[in-house]
């Protein structure tokens, strides 16, 4: 529900309004590195916009075109991711003096799997309905680009904090695109949000066809498109010069 | 101790490997009883839920069906619980609940075992065949509660692995579900026919042995077809000794 509620933020505030702001923060906050501070906030905002993983990076689309049928299960899956992005990035940058370079990757992928499988677990025992509902993709999580890009990229250079922050922040960019696409796709491809019907049964009887294609995943990818086509248009700075 | 050394890489390599494992293998098997449970709940909540539904009547308060609850009644309405051999004869040293029926399935049919639940809720006697079949991508299972002349269907609960999501998946629904209620499973020349998924068929008739399927789920459809007309085949020898029966009054 987090994301939901930046999405409404960020539409609200034009980049004007969101740079006065930025300064108001900054002046007030500068003085000490606080927790909050501007660097440590960015590394949570930039994530969802500047440098949203699905959007700019391109990383993760191929959960992204799974999970993204239902509104329900792309929420559970961005949590999930959150969770593990956020943990192995902790255990990642504590790590990050000991580890030699030769075998960091196969590190990281140890660290991620054993995440992985400990959430796995953890909801077979304590919430087993929503294990069944993610059920294959819990695993699916492992392969999840972002994860080992944000391990490679910023926690193996990064203190624990700003590697926790880092986490935090790309698993709810992630999770704000996953559930943008998801929206639509129940939307328009079940008539439904949440699993409850929301197209009036008048609209069935009048001829309106839920649309098939937005279930399987190709449309997931030009949902995606659109996404990115929208995002840019919006947000100038991100169109390359070329 | 140089971090490059092959000495200090292997030494880590070996530290980490036994960390997660040991990590990893405390939390698998402290766990393991909760998830066992959950699933032996579930498996109680799904037999349960073909005869009564959703939701059940406790101390006189209506409440949902859940895994807690289901565990609570199951004893007191399921009276019966049979493993049976191809040939119907009930086998009395194996507990019927504990048949693993994605094991069964990879035997050849002379060798498997099959459980039969028979239930009793308000004065009707209900036999609930356990179903496993093949979906699109994955396993599909469910049960299906049959009344007494073992041919009307009560109610069916269906479960998958991996059917996709908004498609194949849909079979999980209630209203998908529910199309299976009251129909039945025996033809009117009294052969065993099961219930069809049937693409496109929208006369909502009753008794013809058809079910509309889901559209876009053609292929998971067609597994639960032949999931529940090869499943309900290998109970025949038993139901022909039942005397009410559809098959013995013929």
């Amino acid at each position: 529900m987090k994301e939901t509620n930046e999405i409404k933020s960020e539409k609200k505030y034009s980049d004007e309004e969101k740079k006065k702001e930025m300064i108001l923060f900054l002046s007030s906050s500068e003085e000490k590195e606080g927790l909050l501070s501007k660097a440590n906030r960015k590394l949570l905002s930039d994530p969802l916009n500047d440098n949203n993983p699905i959007t700019v990076q391109v990383l993760g689309i191929c959960s992204a075109l799974a999970i993204t049928v239902q509104l329900k299960p792309a929420i559970v899956m961005s949590l999930a991711v959150m969770f593990v992005m956020a943990l192995s990035n902790v255990i990642i940058s504590i790590l990050r003096n000991s580890i030699p370079s030769r075998i960091r990757i196969i590190v990281q992928l140890v660290v991620v799997a054993a995440m992985v499988i400990l959430v796995d677990q953890i909801l077979k025992a304590y919430a087993y309905d929503v294990s069944k509902q993610l059920s294959i993709f819990i695993g699916l999580i492992i392969t999840n680009c972002i994860i080992m890009g944000r391990l490679e990229a910023f926690a193996l250079g990064n203190g624990v904090y700003k590697s926790f922050l880092d986490g935090i922040g790309n698993a709810a960019g992630y999770g704000l695109i996953l559930i943008v696409v998801a929206f639509f796709r129940e939307l328009f491809g079940s008539g439904k949000l949440f699993g409850v019907p929301v197209i009036p049964e008048a609209f069935y009887e009048g001829g309106y066809v839920d649309n098939g294609f937005f279930l399987l995943s190709p449309m997931a990818l030009i949902v995606v498109g659109i996404v990115i086509w929208v995002q840019r248009s919006r947000n100038r700075s991100l169109i390359e010069e070329n | 101790m140089d971090k490059n050394s092959n000495q200090y890489t292997i030494l880590f390599a070996i530290a980490m490997v036994i960390v997660v494992a040991v990590a990893l293998s405390f939390a698998a098997t402290s766990l393991q009883p909760m998830q066992a449970e959950n699933v032996r709940q579930e498996k109680m909540q799904d037999i349960l839920s073909t005869f009564i539904g959703d939701s059940i009547v406790l101390d006189g308060k209506k409440v949902e069906l859940d895994r807690a609850v289901a565990s609570k009644v199951y004893k007191e309405y399921v009276s019966e619980q049979l493993t049976l051999d191809h040939e119907g004869n009930q086998l009395d040293d194996v507990d019927a609940f504990q048949v693993n029926l994605a094991r069964e399935l990879k035997k050849p049919v002379d060798e498997q075992v099959f459980p039969l639940y028979v239930a009793n809720f308000e004065g009707e006697t209900y036999y609930v065949v356990p179903l496993r079949g093949k979906g699109l991508w994955d396993a599909i299972w469910g049960y299906v509660a049959l009344k007494e002349d073992i041919n009307t269907i009560k109610g069916v609960t269906f479960d998958h692995k991996g059917e996709t999501a908004g498609l194949g998946a849909e079979i999980t629904t209630d209203w998908f579900q529910e199309r299976f209620t009251n129909e039945e499973v025996f033809n009117d020349e009294g052969e065993l026919v099961g219930v069809i998924v049937e693409k496109g068929y929208s006369a909502n008739k009753k008794g013809d042995n058809r079910v509309n399927s889901i559209s876009g789920a053609t292929i998971t459809g067609d597994g639960v077809t032949d999931m529940m007309q090869e499943r309900l085949s290998r109970y025949l020898p038993y139901f022909k000794t039942k005397k009410n029966s559809k098959l013995a009054t013929r």
